[in-house]
């Protein structure tokens, strides 16, 4: 069974960004506020945009990529 | 929607399909003597095409929207509704196939048409050309919704939602003339899997660049379900498909792995594809839809972030239950049965915490069939996945694997939870994107949940029922020793039970048709609504929307 040599390191590889990622969710504050993050895709933003965004839409404004 | 590109962006669009016009000519010459060159015919038209549509119009004036103020739909649009188009067709191939096991004279005596070319256009057509397509446009929603900012580029989404689309054309033309590596869920052949590849990294760039825009400290959990979908899917796709083209002018290529070795490698992936593509991606989906449609957070937040870390790490072990009583090792077979009952804690909290969402909102899914629709996609979650777990137990396996009941359980999951699932979705979803009052019947969607739920449940028992007296004859003896049954015996007693499933998929599939209708006329003909609080948070915002915690 050779194809374990690949397979399992490949998955144990995978499983280890899976571990790093979720680490990087525990030090960037990910779970300090888990009823707020629920209750926040419920919302859509708080206010209307400014109204001369929707009257004057003329220039053309370039995303900061 | 060309108008929304800047001449730049018209530009680039330009170069990449004339990159495509080139690639499929290559193919076509190089692959002359092969059924290669017929696929390279394809790839040419299909980037012509788009070329031609950017060509057209390259110097149309500039766009004028201000792209600070609003979220980019246009690739979530095409998207949603090339899903469906995909839906009715590789969905009505599905019952055309089903017809055949019935009455095997439907074949026309074709090579084209022959069952082993039509099913793979069937299952990937449902699964990569339906799903898929739903899964790229409800990302692209969820992660600009979910992350209150607009997408980095308006090519990149082009490109991933139309290089998808060019994969599945050529695998899905390529069985029809015979082009398969005989993998399953992994049929086409090299060159269309190196093209996935790309195709596949770009979605995954893509879906950080706009992650990493955001102006929501929190990063919602559908975007994780999300991630692992695309970011594992990419891994076992380039593992499993290792592999040596015979010539580099045709289509045939050699697995790099033999025997046992390629069968462990493509249940790898063969079950991981139903972990992160089947589920993990849908999963997303509801974890965004429903509680949007229920109008209520999910019930537990805490407990869908430990679903998500648990089906991550238990998924991946347990491809090797499709391979019990092989010539696999008996401890690999056990690892894989191991983890497949484990799995039923992640998935039964997951279907567990859906359906609590909907506590004190059952009368909204009484009377408002797009949310029946996701309720019942997260029953039959839960329905498949203590099938899928039960099913791995190897003395169980001993019946069910070979038989029928496999595909049941693939339908009950497939149709009942990812289509379901979906369609609620769309339902949801159509309004919003093309900012009208509402879906153009509600009637129509009732009808669709009601053809969907009768297709799925007539579907999965006839399977059910079918599989089971399958398993049983084929191990009947004699009390001298020898089969009862023969062959041939158990293919009459099935008989029926192919008549009501091919029954069922024809309900089904129907009611794709009547969804598929229903978004056409909600498009062109309900009234504008206007969404005024639907954009990104503006950069310019003196404070965040919600200031961080603590």
């Amino acid at each position: 069974m050779t194809i374990l040599v690949i397979l399992i390191p490949v998955t144990l590889l995978m499983g280890i960004v899976g571990l790093g990622a979720f680490f990087w969710t525990l030090h960037s504050n990910q779970y300090e506020d888990l009823s707020g993050d629920a209750e926040r895709i419920l919302f859509d933003d708080d206010r209307p945009l400014p109204a001369q965004n929707v009257q004057a839409p003329a220039k053309l404004k370039e995303t900061p990529s | 929607m060309m108008s929304n590109l800047t001449g730049a962006e018209r530009t680039s669009a330009m170069l990449i399909s004339g990159m495509g016009v080139v690639i499929g000519l290559t193919m076509a010459i190089v692959g002359r003597n092969d059924v290669m060159g017929a696929q390279g015919w394809i790839v040419l038209a299909f980037s012509a095409v788009v070329f031609f549509m950017v060509a057209n119009a390259l110097y149309h004036p500039e766009p004028t929207e201000d792209r600070t103020t609003s979220y980019y739909d246009d690739p979530t649009k095409v998207g949603i509704v090339l899903a469906l188009v995909w839906a009715v067709v590789a969905m009505g191939i599905g019952v055309w196939v089903a017809a055949q096991l019935a009455w095997p004279g439907l074949r026309f005596d074709a090579a084209w048409s022959s069952f082993g070319r039509i099913r793979p256009v069937h299952t990937s057509g449902v699964i990569f050309g339906f799903g898929g397509n739903a899964l790229i446009a409800t990302s692209y929603h969820i992660m600009q919704r979910t992350s209150r900012a607009r997408m980095p580029d308006q090519v990149t989404p082009w490109f991933v939602l139309l290089g998808f689309n060019l994969f599945c054309i050529i695998a899905a033309s390529g069985y029809l003339m015979g082009v398969t590596q005989s993998k399953e869920y992994a049929e086409p052949e090299w060159y269309a899997d190196i093209w996935l590849v790309v195709v596949w990294v770009a979605y995954f760039v893509l879906y950080i660049r706009t992650l990493a825009r955001r102006n929501e400290p929190h990063i919602y959990v559908a975007n994780w379900y999300y991630l692992a979908f695309i970011l594992v899917v990419a891994v076992l796709h380039i593992v499993n498909n290792l592999a040596i083209p015979a010539s580099l002018a045709g289509a045939k290529s050699y697995s790099a792995f033999s025997g046992v070795q390629d069968a462990m490698t493509q249940w790898w992936y063969g079950h991981n594809a139903v972990a992160f593509f089947l589920t993990s991606g849908f999963l997303g989906m509801l974890y965004y839809f429903l509680p949007k449609r229920a109008d209520r957070p999910i019930y537990s937040y805490r407990l869908s972030i430990l679903s998500f870390w648990g089906i991550t790490f238990f998924y991946i072990w347990a491809g090797s239950h499709h391979l019990h009583y092989t010539a696999l090792p008996h401890w690999v077979q056990t690892l894989g049965m191991t983890f497949s009952v484990m799995l039923l804690i992640p998935s039964w909290a997951s279907a567990g915490n859906a359906l609590m969402t909907l506590n004190g909102a059952w009368h909204k899914v009484r009377d408002d069939a797009t949310l029946r629709f996701m309720m019942v996609a997260a029953v039959f979650y839960g329905l498949s996945t203590f099938e899928g777990s039960f099913m791995a137990i190897r003395p169980v396996n001993a019946l069910s694997h070979y038989t029928d009941w496999t595909i049941g359980h693939v339908h009950a999951g497939a149709m009942g939870w990812v289509a379901l699932i979906t369609f609620g979705s769309i339902y949801a979803l159509t309004p919003v994107l093309w900012h009208r009052e509402r879906m153009y019947s509600a009637k129509a969607v009732e009808w669709h949940f009601w053809l969907a739920l009768a297709g799925t449940v007539i579907y999965v028992f006839a399977m059910w029922n079918s599989g089971i007296t399958q398993g049983l004859m084929w191990r009947t003896y004699t009390q001298s020793g020898t089969l009862r049954f023969s062959f041939t015996d158990t293919l009459i007693a099935m008989h029926p039970y192919y008549v009501a499933r091919a029954l069922g998929g024809l309900l089904f599939v129907t009611g794709a048709c009547i969804g598929f209708w229903n978004v056409i006329m909600t498009i062109r003909h309900v009234s504008k609504q206007n969404r005024e609080l639907d954009h990104p948070t503006s950069p310019k915002a003196t404070e965040p929307v919600l200031p961080v915690a603590e």
